[in-house]
C-alpha cells in the first residue's frame, strides 16, 4: 500500500535537487538546444559541403577567380567542395591523407582523377563527378520526377531523435547514476531506517523523473519551435502520449541499473555500455535502414527505438496512437518488464 | 552474555545474535536487555562489531542467527516508526536546507515531532535556512541527531554520534543527549570514547572481536575490574621490584602505570626506593582501565 504523505515528500525533495542544481538544470536545456541549432547551421543552408574534390592544375592567371576554371557541368554540381592545387604531388599528398575524397586534372579530355579504392567517400564522390560530367547521357535514360507535398528537412527528422537522446540520459543518469551514488554515501541506509518502503521510494523517483523529463521536453521543444519552426502532422497530444510512455520505459530501465551497486564509475560503464548502441542503433543520428538483420533486432530491443519511430510517424506522417500499437505495446510492456526487474533487484544498501 | 533475567520492563531484547561475513564472525553470540527508559552504552575500539551489531538491532542488516524482540514480540513494520537512528556515516540530501531535510524525514512518518521545536531542541535556528552542504561538522551531527529524534522515537540509537567533533560541539552534542535522556527515552549508543559513555550511560557493555566481555553500570564495572588507584610515574632506573609494589598496567611513552589498593604504602615504598615522585599522578580508575584490564588493549587502538 503507497503512502501518498511520503511519496510527495521523497518527489518533492528530488525535484528541489534538480531545480536547484542550476548547472545541471541548465544544461539539460541548453544541450539538446545547442545540437539542434549547431546541425541547423551545419545541415540547413545552401552552404552543405559533403565532398572536397581536389583540382589541379593551378595556373598563376587562375589563382584569384579560380572557381570559373571548373567545367560547367562541374561547377553546378552540390554537394561538392572543390579545392584548387598548383600541382599533382600537392593534391596527392592531401589524397594520401584523406583531407580530399577525389584528385581531378582538368584541361584537355578525357581528365584524369585519383582516389583511394578504401574510401567510401572517394566513391561516392567520384560517381557524383561522373555524373556531373554525363548528365547530357544520362537525362536521355532517366527523367527526373517532381515530389509533391511538404518536404521534411533533416532537422524535422533530426529533432526528435535530440529530445529522445537527451530523454535517454536524463532518465538513465538521471535515476541510474543517481540511486548508487546514494546508495554509497548512506542516503540510501537513510531512508530504509525509516518507514519509506522501497516501492515507495522507486515509484516517488520513477514520477520525479518523468515530470522532469516532460517539463524539460516541452521548454525545449517550445524554444527550438521558436526558431525552426518544426511541424507536426498528427497530435500533440499523442505526441505527448508517447513521450510520457517513452520517458517512462527509460526511467524503468534506469531504476534497473539502480537496483544493485555502489560502484559510480561501474555504473558509469554499464550506462555507457547501454546509452552509446542505444543511441546509434535507435536512430537518434542517422536511419538504419540497410543495417544487418541482426543490427536491426537489436535496435529493437530499445525503447528508445521505439519511441522514436512512433515520433517520427507521428511528427511526418501524421500517425494517430492507433496507427502506433506495436510501438505502444512495446514501450508499455518494456516499462513493466524493467519496473519489475528493478523492483525485485532494488536493495537499500548493497 | 546477559547479567540478567529479562523483565516486562525491557523495551528490546537481544538473543544469541550471530553475524558471520564467509570467515569472519562480526558478532559472535550475543545476548542483553535494555529497560525502558536507561541510556545503554556498547564500548569497544574499531572493529569490535559495535556497527553491526547496533545495525542488526536496527533492522538495517539481517543477523546470521539469533533473535531480537522489541516489546516482547518480534520486530514488526511499526518498528521502523517507534526508533530513531543517528547513524556513524551518512550524507545528506543535496540543496536541501536544514528545515527542507527535516520537514522532509518528518512527513515519512505518521506522528512527526514539531519541526520548529526540534530545530530549537537541537540548536539548529541560526542554519534553519542553510543548505546542507554549506554546514559545519558539529552543526550536521545535531543536523543528524535531530533527523534521528524527527518521529518522537521511542528507541533512539546513536552510533558514535561524536566521533569528529571537537571538545566544544562533542560537549554540545553530549547535552543535547542528556536532555534527551531526561525526556525518558531508551537510549542505545556506541562509542570509543570512555568520557562519552560514562556520562550519558546507565549501562554499558563492553565490546570486543564480536563478543560482549562484560556489562553492567559504569561504577559496577571500575568496582569490578579495578580497584584500587592508578599511580602514574615517569620510566626510572630507581624503580626496582616492581611486581612487590603493585601491578603493573601499562608501560610506554616514558611512563609506567601502577594499580594499588593501599596508596600511602606504595607511596612510601616509592620514597624508599628513592624514586623521583616530582611528576607522579594518581587517579581513580575509568572504563578505560576497565577496558584495558579486560582485553590488555586501549579503546581507541
Amino acid at each position: 500500500m503507497i503512502n501518498a504523505k511520503r511519496l510527495w515528500a521523497i518527489f518533492k525533495a528530488r525535484n528541489h535537487e534538480f531545480f536547484r542544481d542550476r548547472e545541471a538544470f541548465g544544461w539539460n536545456f541548453l544541450f539538446p538546444f545547442l545540437i539542434v541549432v549547431g546541425f541547423s547551421v551545419i545541415f540547413g543552408g545552401d552552404h552543405q559541403t559533403e565532398f572536397k574534390v581536389g583540382v589541379f592544375p593551378l595556373s598563376p592567371l587562375q589563382a584569384e577567380s579560380y572557381v570559373s576554371s571548373l567545367p560547367d557541368e562541374l561547377e553546378k554540381l552540390r554537394y561538392v567542395r572543390f579545392i584548387w592545387f598548383d600541382n599533382f604531388d600537392q593534391g596527392l599528398e592531401r589524397l594520401l591523407h584523406h583531407k580530399i575524397d577525389l584528385l581531378l586534372q582538368i584541361g584537355s579530355t578525357p581528365y584524369q582523377y585519383w582516389m583511394s579504392d578504401s574510401s567510401p567517400n572517394g566513391y561516392i564522390a567520384e560517381k557524383i563527378v561522373i555524373a556531373g560530367l554525363t548528365a547530357k547521357l544520362a537525362a536521355k535514360r532517366a527523367h527526373k520526377q517532381q515530389i509533391y507535398g511538404r518536404n521534411i528537412r533533416y532537422l524535422d527528422w533530426l529533432f526528435p531523435g535530440i529530445l529522445g537522446m537527451n530523454m535517454m540520459f536524463s532518465a538513465l543518469y538521471g535515476v541510474g547514476f543517481v540511486v548508487v551514488r546514494y546508495r554509497k554515501n548512506g542516503v540510501l541506509k537513510r531512508f530504509k531506517a525509516t518507514p519509506l518502503t522501497a516501492f515507495e521510494y522507486l515509484t516517488a523517483q520513477m514520477l520525479s523523473r518523468i515530470f522532469l523529463l516532460m517539463f524539460t521536453l516541452v521548454i525545449v521543444w517550445i524554444g527550438c519551435d521558436l526558431f525552426f519552426h518544426f511541424h507536426v502532422k498528427g497530435s500533440y497530444l499523442d505526441l505527448l502520449a508517447v513521450f510520457l510512455l517513452g520517458g517512462m520505459s527509460l526511467t524503468a530501465l534506469g531504476l534497473v541499473l539502480a537496483a544493485r551497486g555502489t560502484s559510480e564509475e561501474f555504473t558509469n560503464g554499464v550506462l555507457n555500455f547501454i546509452t552509446w548502441p542505444m543511441m546509434f542503433l535507435s536512430e537518434v543520428w542517422f536511419s538504419i535502414e540497410g543495417a544487418p538483420k541482426w543490427v536491426k533486432t537489436i535496435a529493437e530491443l530499445f525503447p528508445l527505438t521505439h519511441m522514436l519511430r512512433a515520433v517520427r510517424s507521428i511528427m511526418n506522417d501524421g500517425a494517430g496512437l492507433m496507427d502506433l500499437g506495436i510501438e505502444m505495446t512495446a514501450l508499455f510492456a518494456m516499462t513493466l518488464i524493467f519496473l519489475s526487474i528493478g523492483a525485485a533487484m532494488f536493495s537499500w544498501n548493497k | 552474555m546477559s547479567n540478567r533475567a529479562i523483565s516486562n520492563e525491557d523495551l528490546i531484547q537481544i538473543r544469541e545474535v550471530k553475524k558471520e561475513y564467509s570467515s569472519l564472525v562480526a558478532v559472535d553470540g550475543v545476548s542483553f536487555s535494555i529497560p525502558r527508559g536507561s541510556c545503554f552504552g556498547l564500548l569497544g575500539p574499531n572493529g569490535a562489531g559495535k556497527t553491526t551489531l547496533i545495525e542488526i538491532i536496527e533492522d538495517i542488516i539481517p543477523a546470521t542467527s539469533g533473535e531480537i524482540l522489541y516489546k516482547g514480540r518480534p520486530r514488526s513494520a511499526d518498528f521502523r516508526e517507534e526508533i530513531g537512528i543517528m547513524f556513524q556515516q551518512t550524507a545528506l540530501l543535496a540543496f536541501l536546507s536544514v528545515k527542507e531535510t527535516l520537514t522532509t524525514f518528518a512527513s515519512l512518518y505518521h506522528h512527526p515531532a514539531d519541526v520548529n521545536q526540534l530545530i530549537a531542541q537541537c540548536h539548529l535556528e541560526d542554519i534553519k535556512d542553510q543548505m546542507n552542504d554549506c554546514i559545519s561538522g558539529g552543526q550536521r551531527q545535531r543536523l543528524l541527531l535531530a533527523l534521528a529524534l524527527v518521529n518522537k522515537p521511542e528507541l533512539l540509537f546513536l552510533d558514535e554520534p561524536s566521533t569528529g567533533l571537537d571538545p566544544q560541539a562533542r560537549q554540545n552534542l553530549w547535552k543535547i543527549v542528556e536532555s534527551i535522556k531526561a525526556q525518558n527515552k531508551t537510549i542505545i549508543l556506541t562509542t570509543h570514547y570512555m568520557e562519552e559513555a560514562q556520562n550519558l550511560c546507565n549501562q554499558i557493555a563492553i565490546m570486543d572481536q564480536g563478543r560482549i566481555i562484560a556489562m553492567g553500570s559504569p561504577t559496577k564495572l571500575i568496582k569490578t575490574f579495578c580497584k584500587g588507584v592508578t599511580i602514574t610515574l615517569p620510566d626510572s632506573e630507581n624503580i626496582t621490584n616492581l611486581e612487590a609494589l603493585s601491578t603493573l598496567v601499562q608501560m610506554g611513552n616514558g611512563n609506567l602505570e601502577f594499580r594499588t589498593n593501599n596508596v600511602t604504602e606504595t607511596l612510601s615504598k616509592l620514597i624508599n626506593a628513592k624514586v623521583d615522585l616530582s611528576e607522579i599522578s594518581v587517579r581513580s580508575p575509568n572504563l578505560e582501565d576497565v577496558f584495558l584490564t579486560l582485553t590488555g588493549k586501549r579503546l581507541r587502538d
